[in-house]
């Protein structure tokens, strides 16, 4: 295959993947709006988004304040937005389009067709219809998207490509998200959670869809530190870090074993493995998560060298 | 002109329904135009779903556009395609040994039958590849003949397109869709196939590999994604099952040309190119081009690497050169021709240009290097101020351009708001050549989907139909 169709099936997974977490994102962030705050902290929470995935000089001067409203129309439709829902899924369908003849008819068609609906979507089409079900909605092209790769896609390179871009970018933002949710979020210190903040932890679960699998996997109320353990060290989580690696460990020793991305994607991986929850919060989450996200970009940076992506 | 008096693809001149339509035309009777309006939205929502787009240049309305689909197709019987097809087998053998002839010995010129000038002055003659013997003699692999009717005999060819034809894919496509909408049409009568059209231009392309190669790899070279025919590059690529490339995924090592690959360089034998040959190698041509390969022509020079259609084609789709068309079949086969030429008046010859300039308002001026429907003037549509200006571009430039008499292109019934009007249509065929030359039935026909207008091309708001030849 050829190094830039590579590239493009590797990009087009990333960005389809990238509008689901922000969908994802926004989703949660809303659900936390609508529960009643006492330390004026319902504000504060729609500056995660802007400082995820947003362009601050075109936000302030297109919309001035930080409003719920505000945030969701930059970081759902503003095509201005690099970081912004519709943006990725341009961002996804070029790259398909480039490279159309890798894919089957039902992968190009869903995202073509996402993207053609997308763009006949107003803000305030989008508030008629209401938040929560546009957030489903693009929710749900992205599982089409992946459930077209899995169930059409012969198990070549492109599939190889589409499902590193896929995890790559999930291990990217499952990273980015707990970071933030650590930091807003009350995380109980010494004491016990407030009322308020259990809610919001429910909510950050739900993002991952994680919610019911908390429940299952730890049977007790929610605490901050199983959240972390659950989203970081859980292989049987899909969206955990540790799973994400896994997958990209597969894909990359079906590809090529002994190419330097490899080994770096199994150093990653076997370090997650060693990891406790109690040593990752001796050192702090944050600078944990960090780490993680710079290991995860030196693996971006080799998967193009070593697969020449990168011309 | 008015409409009623062109030749009409049903009804010929009169009220009587013609041969090719008598089992359509029952059809139609007994369909309400909603089934029609129907069929077509679902059409314009299956053509956008399959990204079925082009790009208009130097236009406002977003950068993709559907080109207009009509669902009554131009029904053509089997008499009618023999003599269609006889015709345009035999131009491009022509233009072929032509290419030849010109690269090689140039008999021709010698002969005085074409002026040596118009060819060896033209900017569309490549001295690159002067004695370079091509792999069966091919140049043209790939060919799209502009033909319209005016009669129920007769027919003209507009233009030999010789370089890097397009609207193949839309013909493809128009033909799955209307399976798809309009599957009973299909079983009352029999409508030759097209569907092989890949995997003949896939044989031709393998059969011109470079000597010695058992097994050519060929691709589809694109200029990439922002093209206006970027969807019909795409879209053969995965018909014939072969790499769709740009110019940065090629490069040249070792008196070879090799694509970017994971698992690293592979070889490349055939480059089925549809970028034109100023932009191919920023080394023999257009240094500024960021679409080419560096190094690429001495490899071709070399026979390392073919390419369809090969350098310096563009001098047989000259508007010049057309008017010889006639003379090299003579020449070359030594036939007549079976398809006419319009009678074209060179505006470099001063008796010609006198009379053009005369008759403005009854001529088509086109500008001899302009395609696409660019740079044209048409008399009888034409303004006082659009002929002022064409007057003095032809007085600055006289060699630059063509007049034809306007031709009354036959119409065809086509959806139009009103329910179904008669619109002018012309029609290309795609001729192949490899072992031999060859021509699937049909074509793409282009309709003018304004009342009135002769204007086909897509870029100027023209629509496609699909193109039936009945079984005998």
């Amino acid at each position: 295959m050829l190094g830039r169709t590579a590239n493009n099936v590797y990009w087009m997974a990333r960005y389809v993947e990238r509008a689901e977490n922000m969908a994802r994102l926004l989703a949660s962030i809303y659900h936390m709006s609508l529960l009643p705050a006492s330390n004026g902290s319902a504000l504060r929470q729609w500056e995660a988004p802007l400082s995820l995935g947003g362009n601050r000089a075109v936000f302030d001067e297109r919309y001035g304040v930080i409003s719920p409203g505000n945030v969701l129309a930059h970081m759902a439709l503003d095509g201005d937005n690099p970081g912004s829902i519709i943006s990725s899924v341009r961002e996804a369908r070029e790259n398909a389009r480039e490279t159309r003849t890798n894919l089957t008819t039902e992968v190009w068609e869903g995202i073509n067709q996402t993207y053609l609906e997308l763009e006949g979507i107003s803000y305030s089409k989008m508030v008629d219809q209401g938040f929560q079900e546009f957030f489903e909605w693009v929710k749900e092209r992205s599982h089409l998207f992946r459930g077209a790769i899995y169930g059409t896609m012969r198990r070549g390179e492109a599939f190889t490509f589409s499902r590193l871009g896929t995890f790559v970018e999930r291990a990217d933002n499952t990273a980015r998200f707990l970071s933030i949710g650590w930091d807003t979020l009350g995380t109980g210190g010494k004491g016990s959670l407030a009322a308020e903040d259990y809610y919001r932890w429910g909510a950050l679960l739900r993002a991952f869809s994680a919610f019911k699998a908390y429940r299952e996997v730890y049977s007790g109320i929610i605490e901050p530190k199983r959240v972390a353990e659950l989203l970081v060290l859980r292989e049987d989580m899909p969206r955990s870090l540790q799973a994400c690696t896994s997958e990209v460990l597969v894909m990359l020793r079906a590809t090529r074993g002994d190419a330097s991305c490899t080994r770096v994607a199994e150093d990653v991986h076997r370090s997650l493995q060693r990891s406790r929850i109690d040593g990752i919060l001796r050192t702090g989450l944050p600078q944990f998560l960090n780490g993680y996200i710079n290991r995860n970009n030196e693996l971006n940076t080799l998967i193009g060298r070593d697969f020449m992506l990168v011309l | 002109m008015a409409l009623n008096e062109a030749f009409d693809e049903m009804r010929g001149l009169g009220e009587t329904i013609r041969e090719a339509y008598r089992s359509y035309n029952e059809w139609l009777d007994e369909t309400p135009i909603s089934r029609l309006t129907e069929r077509h939205q679902q059409a314009d929502l299956i053509f956008r779903r399959l990204g079925i787009t082009f790009s208009v240049y130097g236009s406002d309305e977003g950068v993709e556009r559907l080109i207009p689909f009509d669902v009554v197709p131009r029904i053509l019987d089997a008499g009618e395609w023999d003599t269609l097809a006889g015709g345009v087998i035999q131009r491009v053998r022509a233009i072929n040994a032509f290419l030849n002839d010109i690269y090689h010995e140039q008999n021709i010129l010698k002969s005085g039958r074409i002026p040596a000038d118009l060819v060896l002055h033209n900017p569309a003659f490549r001295p690159e590849v002067l004695g370079l013997d091509l792999p069966r003699n091919v140049y043209v692999h790939v060919a799209g003949i502009d033909i319209v009717r005016v009669s129920a005999e007769e027919f003209y060819v507009l233009e030999d397109n010789a370089r890097v034809p397009s609207g193949v894919s839309y013909m493809l496509e128009n033909r799955e869709t209307m399976m798809r909408l309009f599957p009973d049409l299909f079983g009352s009568q029999s409508v030759a196939p097209i569907n092989h059209y890949p995997q003949t231009l896939l044989r031709s392309l393998r059969s011109v590999g470079p000597r010695g190669v058992y097994d050519p790899t060929v691709v589809v070279m694109t200029p990439g994604h922002f093209n206006s025919a970027y969807f019909e590059h795409a879209f053969l690529a995965q018909q014939m099952g072969v790499e769709l490339v740009e110019g940065s995924d090629l490069f040249v090592e070792n008196d070879g040309v090799y694509m970017r690959t994971t698992e690293g360089p592979r070889r490349v034998d055939v480059i089925y190119r549809r970028i034109d040959d100023d932009f191919i190698d920023p080394l023999a041509f257009d240094a500024n081009s960021m679409l080419g390969v560096p190094g690429l022509l001495s490899v071709v020079r070399n026979g390392h690497v073919s390419l369809a259609n090969a350098i310096g084609t563009g001098i047989a789709d000259d508007k010049a050169i057309y008017c010889y068309v006639p003379d090299m079949i003579d020449f070359y086969l030594g036939e007549k021709p079976i398809l006419k030429n319009v009678p074209t008046y060179q505006l470099g010859e001063e008796e010609d240009r006198n009379y053009v300039l005369d008759h403005l308002e009854e001529l088509v001026v086109k500008e001899v290097a302009g395609s696409g429907g660019y740079g044209m003037l048409i008399g009888p549509a034409s303004t006082a101020d659009q002929r002022f200006e064409f007057r003095n571009k032809i007085l600055a430039h006289p060699t630059s351009f063509i007049a034809q008499p306007t031709l009354s292109l036959s119409t065809c019934p086509t959806l139009v708001d009103g329910g179904i009007a008669p619109r002018h249509v012309d029609l290309r065929p795609f001729v192949l050549t490899g072992e031999s030359t060859t021509v699937v039935p049909g074509g793409l026909t282009r309709v003018a989907m304004r009342e009135g207008s002769l204007v086909v091309n897509s870029s100027q708001g023209g629509g496609t139909k699909d193109t039936w030849v009945l079984e005998a």
